[in-house]
């Protein structure tokens, strides 16, 4: 077994079990730390697959600014020290049966489908991961959605002055 | 590794995410499993892409195929950072309104 599926099944099964504390921590403090994990995993699937540029956005962006974002609305919110109500059983039997059922759906339609039979994602190498190939194409080919989003950036932020001043 | 893996480990993250929006009460929550399942979708975006760019590149070693999924997922994480930093502040404001983050009281609009 090479080093890379080693590196391979420890990230999923460190992303799967991350996610599922996600749902199961009582605390909201903890879920956004678990959250953080999930996020780490993700972005050692990114080196992993050699897009290190999405590797450190995702890192910086996700993992650093946005989940600082929800710890400081937590805390707040004070939330920790209350119990959080909770929907009553039948509810979140319904809501697993639901979700189980769309992913065995999902897995049902993934596994036959044929445009996948015999695919490999390439690890370690490729070179349309770095950052200068990437640079290159967004700001020739992607430059209009490039500006576009940083008007978006702008009336985010001011939706979000605006909600939050009263 | 078989493209096969990535697709059961992104659904596998998206369905925990569903399940969770589903399940709990509490908006953050409900809030964190969605970007939960917006990274399941950005994982499978990049592993296809390697997809395509590994077909290509057995035929032109010089080839860049396959680039555009990255570049999605690049303003996938720029739309999501907008969307959160506006959800939070209508969290915050509906947490000042209600003192409360349940979801349940959000029901006004039905009488």
């Amino acid at each position: 077994m090479a080093i890379t599926h080693i590196i391979f099944w420890f990230l999923t099964a460190l992303a799967l079990v991350s996610a599922l504390m996600v749902l199961l921590s009582k605390n909201p403090v903890y879920s956004v730390l678990w959250l953080i994990a999930v996020f780490f995993a993700i972005s050692g699937h990114y080196i992993l697959l050699n897009a290190q540029f999405l590797a450190i956005v995702n890192m910086i962006v996700y993992a650093g600014a946005i989940m600082v974002l929800f710890l400081f609305v937590i805390m707040l919110m004070n939330l920790d020290k209350e119990t959080e109500p909770q929907k009553d059983i039948w509810m979140k039997v319904a809501g697993v049966i639901s979700g189980g059922c769309l992913l065995i759906q999902l897995v049902r339609l993934a596994k036959d489908a044929p445009e996948m039979v015999n695919k490999t994602a390439l690890l370690k190498t490729g070179s349309i991961g770095l950052i200068e190939n990437l640079g290159k194409v967004l700001f020739s080919d992607y430059v209009v959605p490039f500006e576009i989003s940083s008007v978006l950036f702008l009336s985010a932020m001011v939706g979000a002055v605006v909600i939050g001043k009263k | 590794m078989p493209i096969q893996y990535y697709i059961y480990l992104a659904l596998s993250l998206f369905s925990i995410g569903v399940v969770g929006v589903l399940t709990r009460r509490n908006a953050i929550i409900i809030f964190m499993c969605i970007e939960l399942m917006l990274n399941a979708t950005n994982l499978l975006l990049v592993a296809f892409s390697k997809m395509h760019h590994a077909v290509a590149l057995a035929s032109n070693t010089a080839t860049q195929v396959g680039i555009e999924g990255q570049l999605f997922v690049f303003f996938i994480m720029v739309v999501a950072a907008a969307e959160v930093s506006v959800g939070l502040a209508i969290i915050v404001m509906m947490y000042r309104n209600t003192h409360s983050v349940d979801i349940n009281f959000l029901n006004r609009l039905k009488n």
